[in-house]
This record gives structure tokens, sequence and C-alpha cells, in this order.
């Protein structure tokens, strides 16, 4: 038999009969497949390598010299390091999981998605796995390297907390990221050019090249609203246990579970989205690019 | 729902699409009605903007009608999308989906974990499929360094990964060259017979690809269906006329001159031996002329010198579909208003118009049932 000989399922009827069972390994699958191209990239795309590990390497290491030079605490080089790391965490969320929805439609992709089978938050969730896989190694690089050059010693007290704000943080920040994936095809170029307009901003707010606490009521603010500046404070806390001394930011456990917070909200934040983006796509023919 | 074993492929009820535009209102779909029988290998024709697109993202679920009812082998667009999804795909000419950082093989592969195929199944399916598209040779190729036609044979195979029931194909050999065109519509074809109930309903403005694959045709233009039938049905529309083909030198009014003549019943610009425009080789024109019979022929021949064209060859016609939609509409297919937009004023076409989806909103959202 040869591969366009093989007989479907005895009816459309019974093809489109699915049970819980299937429907979820579909999707399951759909997680799976989606998030390859970012692991295969990982090792096919050498020009990420400068993009993703030297710039942010780059940054970092100016930050260092200026506290060297200032001749602040040595805990203050490692907060830069580890903000360097989340750096890549960060550049991922923003430009290969928020914006990609809006690439995707452009390049036809969307309207397939949608067309599928599974669903879309299958896709979201893909792109997010595929992207954290890509970015952890990026991220471990940048760590890696900066602790060895600029001898950042850590102390830490507790591990086990440490890993679970660390995954929190990139839960929350990825289900940022899967929320504004459709808000980004929703508004088209304008969300595009408020991403640009808010990198800097957010980098600022998130502390990540000095403890957010410094920041006072702006540093507040952005613990309970952006997932990178408090899953990075609490790291700090973690990582450095009494280096950061007098913070005026909540402890690290009262951190994740703002961070659990975040994951559920934007998560479900996320799904509203998606589906507001597929009815409005179906309404008023946003979902293709192509088949206008 | 009705009953989905019993149900037509597709049953189209008074579907009409409307989009706001500015300066008015864009009628895409106009009441449209229209079966399919599972098994079918049917032809939505029709110019640029016609609609036929329109018609086809609503039948897969990515768009809703303003009013009226679709099925697709019984299930409805509107509140049945997901079991639709389920047993159809989909596939577009130009199509320049996937990423170019996989080769052919990990492309469909992706692919084919949207569709639940098991890792092992999914790569032994992509292999089959490879084989059975001719590109064996690219299987490890990037998609990013495919031809136009590989890259369509690829979306070809992707359309059939999940062993769809029913298969859309909208302008599936837009750009390929005569070959690579001729390579996917033998796919399809092949693909279609090889399993009794597997349906086909193709878009196309190219005429001879509609006469060559479907079995049944239907005409559109402006959002509605003028005709539908076998092409051999619809090319009896016509037969009772003298059809000629003539290329013309020197025609200085175009077509439009000889529709004065006597015993001609319709002059339009034809497609070409090249592009298609109407345009034959160093600025000569080519006519379709339909006349009441082989008699006028003389008369008209007889004055072209009066109007300072040359006759550069002549030949008589079988009629064509191309005949048939100008019988129907009383313009060819690429005269000037054969695009679907609305009657002047407005300028711009359907396609322009929805193309800025900043521009196309619905008048009403969602069905009217």
């Amino acid at each position: 038999m040869t591969a366009l000989a093989r007989p479907p399922a005895t009816s459309p009827a019974a093809s489109a009969a699915w049970d819980r069972r299937r429907i979820l390994a579909v999707n399951l699958r759909a997680v799976r497949g989606r998030a390859y191209p970012r692991v295969t990239g990982l090792f096919r795309e050498k020009s990420w390598v400068l993009f993703e590990i030297l710039l942010p390497f780059l940054t970092t290491s100016a930050f260092v010299f200026v506290y060297q030079t200032l001749q602040a605490p040595s805990q203050y080089i490692g907060f830069v390091v580890l903000g360097g790391a989340m750096t890549s965490f960060w550049l991922n969320v923003i430009w290969m999981m928020a914006a990609q929805l809006y690439w995707e439609k452009d390049q036809g992709n969307l309207e397939l998605y949608f067309a599928a089978p599974m669903d879309m938050m299958s896709v979201l969730l893909g792109m997010a796995v595929g992207g954290m896989v890509m970015s952890s190694t990026r991220a471990a690089v940048v760590l890696g390297v900066g602790a060895l050059v600029y001898g950042v010693s850590f102390s830490v007290q507790q591990w086990g907390l440490l890993l679970l704000v660390f995954f929190l943080t990139l839960a929350a920040l990825y289900g940022l990221g899967m929320m504004l994936s459709s808000l980004f095809v929703l508004w088209g170029r304008e969300a595009w050019h408020l991403t640009q307009l808010l990198q800097e901003p957010v980098y600022f707010v998130s502390g990540l090249n000095f403890p957010v606490g410094n920041l006072g009521f702006v540093g507040a603010l952005a613990i309970g609203l952006i997932p990178l500046a408090v899953g990075l404070d609490a790291m700090r806390q973690l990582a450095f246990a009494g280096g950061l001394g007098p913070t005026g930011t909540p402890p690290p456990d009262v951190e994740a579970l703002v961070l659990v917070a975040m994951t559920v909200i934007f998560t479900f934040l996320a799904r509203f989205m998606l589906r507001t983006l597929e009815r409005m796509g179906r309404e008023k023919g946003r979902i293709s690019a192509r088949w206008r | 729902m009705s009953e989905p074993h019993l149900a037509h492929a597709i049953d189209v009820n008074g579907v009409r699409r409307v989009y706001d535009a500015k300066p008015q209102d864009v009628v895409a779909l106009d009441g449209i009605d229209l079966r399919v029988e599972p098994g079918e290998l049917f032809g939505l024709l029709g110019p640029n903007g016609a609609g036929k697109t329109t018609l086809i993202k609503i039948l897969t679920t990515l768009l809703l009608p303003t009013s009226g009812t679709a099925t697709v082998f019984g299930f409805d667009v509107a509140s049945d999308a997901k079991k639709i999804r389920r047993i159809m795909n989909m596939v577009a000419g130009g199509e320049q989906s996937g990423y170019g950082i996989l080769t052919v093989r990990e492309q469909l592969w992706m692919f084919s974990q949207f569709y639940g195929l098991g890792r092992r199944d999914g790569w032994r399916r992509v292999d089959e499929l490879i084989e059975a598209v001719g590109l064996a040779e690219q299987r490890v190729q990037r998609v990013s360094s495919l031809s136009t036609g590989e890259r369509q044979k690829m979306n070809l195979a992707r359309g059939l990964l999940n062993d769809p029931w029913i298969l859309f194909l909208d302008e599936p050999t837009l750009g390929l060259d005569v070959g690579a065109a001729r390579q996917v519509r033998e796919l399809v074809v092949e693909w279609r017979a090889a399993v009794p109930g597997r349906t086909v309903l193709l878009t196309t403005h190219y005429m001879a690809e509609a006469d060559e694959l479907c079995e049944r045709i239907a005409i559109v233009d402006r959002g509605r269906i003028i005709a539908a039938g076998t092409p051999a049905e619809l090319k009896h529309h016509v037969q009772s006329e003298s059809i000629f083909r003539l290329e013309l030198e020197g025609l200085q009014r175009g077509p439009a001159a000889l529709r004065e003549l006597a015993g001609v019943v319709r002059a339009v610009a034809a497609a070409g031996d090249g592009d298609g425009d109407g345009a034959g080789e160093r600025g000569t024109v080519v006519v379709s002329l339909v006349l009441e019979d082989d008699a006028a022929l003389g008369g008209v021949v007889g004055a072209l010198g009066a109007l300072g064209a040359r006759i550069v060859a002549l030949r008589k016609s079988e009629p064509s579909l191309e005949d048939v939609f100008v019988e129907l509409v009383g313009r060819g297919f690429n005269d000037e208003g054969a695009s679907g937009e609305a009657p002047a004023p407005p300028t711009a076409t359907l396609s322009e118009i929805t193309h800025d989806t900043e521009e196309a909103e619905p008048v009403e959202s969602g069905r009217a049932r």
C-alpha cells in the first residue's frame, strides 16, 4: 500500500470522534512538535550565539567594570552576572514568544495552526518549552563564563527554594509571553512598537543590573507586576544569602508565591486572549495573512 | 448537525459574507448555495476576488459566515469547528508556512505532531509522503533552500499527513512552472482516487486546470455562483455559437471595436499564449470572438481593414470554460472589472481591501441563522 492509498478511518464521523485520551495525546504531541524547531535551532543557527550570549555578556561586563571602579560590595558583581543570565530569558520571551504569533501570521503558519485539531495553547506551550530549553543553554553559558571570569562566589543556603523560584520565574515569564503573543496579533504593529518602546524601561525597573529594592516604590511596583523583577530579586536573595542586606523587598518565599500567582494569572489570560483572538479572527478575518 | 455518515461532503446554504470597508461595505459572498458529494473533485472557478478564497476560509473554519449555514461532512463550520479540523486539511498556492531552519523531513514531522501522530509513526508517515511526492533527494535539505515547485510539493505532503477526508486546495499551482504544476495535479488526482470518499475542493483561476481536474465546477463571480455542472455541461451552454480565436495587430480600440460588427455576439480579450492577459507576442491582441454562425466570419474579416487591424492568426475554437464564463457574465476573466469588487464608485478590489485587516471589519459578526 502506498502512502497515498492509506485508508482513513471507516467514516468522517468516526475520524472526528476523539475521546479525551486522544485529545490529550494530540495536544502533548503538538507541544513537542512546536518545541522541536527551537531545540533544533539551538544547534543550527550560530548567529544566536552572538545575539543571545555575547551581547548580554558584554552588557553585563560593562556593569561589572562600573561596580569594580566604584568599589561596590563583591556581591554586586554576582547580582549583575545573574541579571545578565536572566536577560536571555527576557529577550526570548519578548522576541520569540510575544512577537512570535505576529510573525507566524505573516508567514501563514497561524492559519494552519488554527486549522489543525490541537488546542492553540499547545502551540504556545510548545513555543515556551522550546524557548526555555534554548535560553537555558544561553543563560547557563553567561552565568558560567561570568562567574568564572569575574570570580563570583555564590552563597546558597536553600537550594530547593532557589530552584523552585527559578522554575517559577520561567513559568511566570513565559506565561506573560504567551499572553502577549495573542495581544500582539490583535494589536498588530502598534504592539510591536510598544514592545520596542518598553524594552529598556522594563530592563531598568526589573533591576537586571542592580537590586530592585533600590528603586523604592517603583521597585515594589515592578515586583508586583513583572515576573523578571520578582524572580530575579528572589534568586539574588537566595543565591547570595545575606548579600543584599535590608532590601525593602519581600522575602523569597513570599516572592515565590507572587510568582505562582503571576503564573496562574498570565496563563489564564493567555488562554482568554487566545480564545478572543480566534473568535475575532473568525469573525473579522484576522487569523490569516495570505488567505484574505 | 445532520447525520455525518449520510452527509454531503460540503453543504452550503445561503452563505453571505460582508466586510465593512470604506468607502462602502464589500460583499465577498452573496448568498452562496453549494453541494459537494463525498469522493468528488470539485472546482471553484473564478477571477481573483470572486470570493473563492473567502468560501474556502469559511469551510476550513477560519472565518464565520455573516449569514447562512455551511457544513463539512455534516459538521457545522460555526459550532463543530474542532471536528471539521480533525478530518480536513488545506494547502494554498505560494504557501510559505513552516520554518526555514528545518529540513523538509523535520518540517513535515513537526506538522505531523499537530495532528497527533506518534513520534515514530510521524517519521514513518513523513518518509512515505516524501517518497510519494518525489522529494526524496531534498529530504534533508533546509526548507529555506527549496525551489517554489519543491516547496509546493512539500506543502502538499503536509496537507496529506493526517489522511484527511477532505482536502481544500486554494490555487495549488499558483506560480509553479508547467512541469511542477502538472506533478502537483497528478498527485492530487492520485491521492483522491486511492481511497473512496476522499473529497477535494479546489479553487483556481486557471481554466485548463479546472477543466482537466474537476468532475464538477462552480463558476463564481462577485460572490455568487453563476453556474455549476460538469465541464461538458457548462461548455454545452455556448456550443450553439461559433467561436474563433483571433490574434490581431493594430486593433486600436481593442475587442470593443469588434462587438459593433454584424454577426458578432461577443468579443473579449482572451487568455493569450503567454501571460493570459489577452496580449499576444509583439503587441498583438488575442480576442475570443463569438459569432452567431460561421458565415458571419467573412463580414468580420472584411471589416478589420477599416478598423486598422491585421490578422496575425485565426483559428476556430472548441468552447472552453472561459467561453462559458464570458457567456454567463458578459466579460472575460481578464477584462477590467473582472475581480469581485463592488461596482463603482469603490476603486479597490476585494483582495486589496481585505488585505489590511485593520480596514476589513464584518458588518455583522457571527452567523445569523
